[in-house]
């Protein structure tokens, strides 16, 4: 039934895929940039920016196509709408992968300088909650959701941490001022991606369950009852 | 250049002569048997005009028959008397015959409703000396004489099957939406029949009305026993009436030329009447209907 | 002022074939109620239940309570009384052919033995309006024939009929399923201005109608009442597996 609207349901599943993985490669470019000082990386960040926003419009006009022609109800209609959502934070995530690599330029060309914070691991983090938002958009899983969730503390903490850690350096070695700068940036710039990939998680949550759980509202609080996706039907289904 | 060929277009052969000749040649054989009908009824029609109207002038509409041999006299009391006997028989048969057609179509779907219909098909088929030779045994035997009554039950007898049927064919027309209509309204059954499904199929019902009495109107078999005849005036239910179509009978197997010269013009008289007759309860049916209702 | 309407255990047969099982919801006063459900699910039978419409059926019966305001349906009344303080729509337009405008709205009072003619004239003009018909039929009431009308005009018609009894509650039928996008429009419309005074229950199969004009909203499927629920949460986040896939469009 209606199989012109589930291909192009599916159509847009692909593409917010193929979003997704755009945005997670400017992100692990611009870290591995950073960790290995490498311009010519930071470039193909800067090169990969029109794709993003490319692929971000033919999303918009795929869903709006969607909604307007076809009626989509309940469950359908949830998912175009999140997947509007998780379309516009994944250009933001690019954004953030632009900006960190603009630091990266900028650092490059400074002396290197040996600061007590641990931006790798932090990135490390990050890219992995981008990679386990778009998994729980792969799978329809709210309970990998729920995990980014989580893991976004963690990240915050780690910003923190290195907001205080690179100010004590500033202060101490005003030479490594600029670097010290560019790092606590760069800091920044990941605590935003993850902001953005829980952002996704919560969409996705809003999706699978029907549940609003934006803004810390939890899904316990969310008294709606979904069934179940089809999608995680057919999967158990082949049981 | 080969011919461009629009998406999934056939071309159809032209339609052959063969085939418009074949249907000029039905569509001039339907006209011609329709000529045929009607031709029997235009002559039969025009010669009774043609034999019968130099004998209609005012003597004949208002007179009584004078007696063998005396020139003049009229019809009046045998116009009358048609009158009278079929007031009767409408009366009797109208009422009966509707309220039959109502059973049949809102209650009848079951085995009293085909036996029902069984009789009535049947008595359709009776021929009319028959029907007045039961009448007799009915109404003259048991009154002792001949009656305006007796004629009427007769005629009221065949004009029953005929009315019976139409009023149900024509209630069973009605969709059954205008009923549910009324039921939705809270009508209860028979008010519903009554003032709406009735209402609606009016006009089918008082065409078969019409066609029981035009039928019946122009009887002569059941008249003889029940009825007889008489050549005064009568208005009493009880006693002998004078028919129109008992006196054409009567003047037509006469000796006389006289007589024969009025049974043309009572004969003439009669499809008049009943013409006039179905086309004024026509009218006034239509003057009661609204702008756009069928 | 509308009342409510409350179904429990309603069960309906056609002879031996049981259209309906176990029905139980409530109809809210003042507000439309939605009953969908694909082809053959019973919402028709339910609706028809509803007024006792049901039982004008050779061999249909049905048991069950319903209430409606303080009256029992199913308990004392007869089924012609129950059938006077309801009003009913069908889906097909059915105005009475052979009556005009004013008799046709005039007809559930004329044939129920109202005897108070000078009240008669306001009474229709009232009904008229409330069905927004008035405007385009008030030079004509008495001359034109019900049947003479539009499909959407006359639709409104066998509304204004409807309402002229001034029934509490107004049950519709698929009313816009023969109508075209306009004149359905002005019956949503229409819909949305009788809810203040009635209480209305509308069976339909266009689910984008229910979820324009009802709050409320039950999911029919063979028979039985798969899910009530505000029509908002039944068409974003139903409960039951059924009713997503009939919403969706994922089967029937």
């Amino acid at each position: 039934m209606r199989s012109r609207f589930h291909q192009g349901l599916d159509e847009l599943r692909a593409r917010l895929l193929r979003m997704g993985g755009l945005a997670e490669q400017a992100v692990d470019r611009a870290c591995q940039a950073y960790i290995d000082r490498d311009l010519a990386r930071c470039h193909m960040v800067l090169e990969g920016e029109s794709q993003i926003n490319i692929t971000e419009r033919e999303i918009d006009e795929l869903a709006f196509d969607l909604l307007a022609m076809q009626q989509p109800m309940a469950v359908d209609l949830r998912f175009i709408l999140a997947v509007t959502k998780i379309n516009s934070d994944l250009e933001r995530v690019g954004d953030q992968a632009v900006n960190i690599a603009e630091r990266v330029m900028d650092m490059v060309e400074l002396p290197k300088a040996d600061l007590p914070v641990d931006i790798p691991r932090m990135a490390a983090a990050v890219s992995a909650m981008v990679r386990r938002a778009l998994e729980s958009f792969i799978e329809g899983k709210a309970e990998l959701a729920q995990a980014v969730l989580e893991m976004d503390n963690v990240v915050d903490r780690m910003k923190d941490e290195a907001f205080i850690v690179l100010v004590k350096s500033m202060n101490e070695n005003p030479d490594v001022t600029r670097q010290a700068l560019d790092a606590l940036l760069v800091a920044r710039n990941l605590e935003r991606v993850a902001d953005h990939a829980t952002n996704i998680a919560e969409d996705v949550i809003f999706w699978v369950r029907g549940a609003d759980v934006r803004h810390n509202a939890g899904p316990e609080e969310a008294e709606r009852q979904p069934a179940q996706l089809p999608a995680q039907q057919s999967a158990t289904e082949t049981h | 250049m080969p011919e461009k060929q629009t998406a999934g277009s056939t071309t159809l052969p032209p339609i052959s002569l063969w085939r418009r000749g074949k249907n000029n040649f039905v569509t001039f054989a339907a006209m011609a048997a329709v000529f045929l009908v009607l031709l029997p009824l235009g002559a039969i029609f025009a010669y009774l005009v043609y034999k019968g109207v130099g004998s209609i002038n005012w003597a004949f509409l208002t007179q009584t028959p004078k007696p063998v041999g005396e020139e003049g006299g009229g019809m009046a009391n045998a116009i009358a008397g048609s009158a009278l006997i079929l007031a009767i028989a409408s009366v009797m048969g109208v009422p009966l015959g509707i309220g039959a057609g109502i059973y049949l179509a809102e209650y009848g779907q079951n085995r009293l409703g085909t036996l029902i219909r069984f009789t009535a098909d049947v008595l359709n088929g009776v021929p009319s000396i028959v029907i007045g030779i039961v009448a007799y045994a009915l109404v003259v035997l048991t009154q002792k004489h001949f009656s305006a009554l007796a004629g009427g039950v007769a005629l009221a007898i065949m004009m029953i099957p005929t009315i019976t049927r139409t009023t149900e064919e024509m209630l069973l027309l009605v969709p059954n939406t205008v009923r549910e209509a009324a039921y939705g309204l809270g009508v209860s059954r028979w008010r519903t029949t009554l003032s709406i499904t009735l209402r609606t199929a009016t006009s089918g019902v008082i065409t078969g009305v019409m066609l029981a009495f035009a039928r019946v109107a122009g009887e002569t078999a059941p008249l003889l026993f029940t009825a007889f005849g008489n050549q005064f005036w009568n208005w009493k239910l009880n006693q002998p009436t004078a028919a129109l179509s008992l006196q054409i009978f009567n003047y037509a197997i006469s000796p006389f030329d006289e007589w024969h010269r009025q049974a043309w013009a009572g004969a003439l008289i009669l499809i008049v009447l009943i013409v006039a007759s179905v086309s004024a309860v026509r009218l006034a049916a239509s003057r009661g209907t609204l702008k756009g209702a069928n | 002022m509308g009342v409510g309407i409350q179904v429990e255990n309603l069960n309906a047969w056609f002879g031996k074939t049981q259209a309906l099982r176990n029905i139980n919801m409530t109809a809210e006063a003042n507000h439309a109620t939605a009953i969908i459900g694909p082809s053959g699910c019973g919402k028709s039978t339910f609706v028809r239940c509803l007024n006792r419409m049901h039982e004008t059926i050779p061999e249909a019966h049905a048991t069950g309570r319903v209430r409606i305001g303080d009256l029992d349906v199913y308990n004392g009344t007869s089924a012609v009384a129950i059938r006077r303080r309801i009003g009913m729509v069908f889906q097909k337009p059915n105005p009475f052919p052979t009556m005009s405008i004013y008799d046709n709205v005039a007809a559930g009072l004329k044939l129920n033995g109202f005897r108070e003619h000078k009240r008669l004239d306001d009474i229709v003009e009232r009904s008229l309006k409330l069905s927004a018909l008035w405007d385009e039929v008030k030079d004509n009431l008495k001359k034109k024939s019900g049947a003479s009308l539009s499909g959407g005009q006359q639709q409104r018609l066998c509304i204004a009929r409807a309402l002229a009894v001034q029934p509490e509650v107004l049950l519709m039928d698929e009313p816009c399923s023969a109508l075209d996008p306009i004149s359905t429009g002005k019956i949503e419309e229409l819909i949305f201005q009788l809810k203040e005074s009635f209480t209305i229950v509308i069976v339909t199969h266009n689910m984008q109608q229910a979820s324009r004009v009802a709050e409320f909203t039950g999911f029919f499927l063979l028979g039985e009442l798969i899910e009530f629920d505000k029509t908002e949460k039944i068409f974003t986040t139903p409960s039951d597996k059924r009713t997503e896939d009939y919403i969706t469009g994922r089967f029937g």
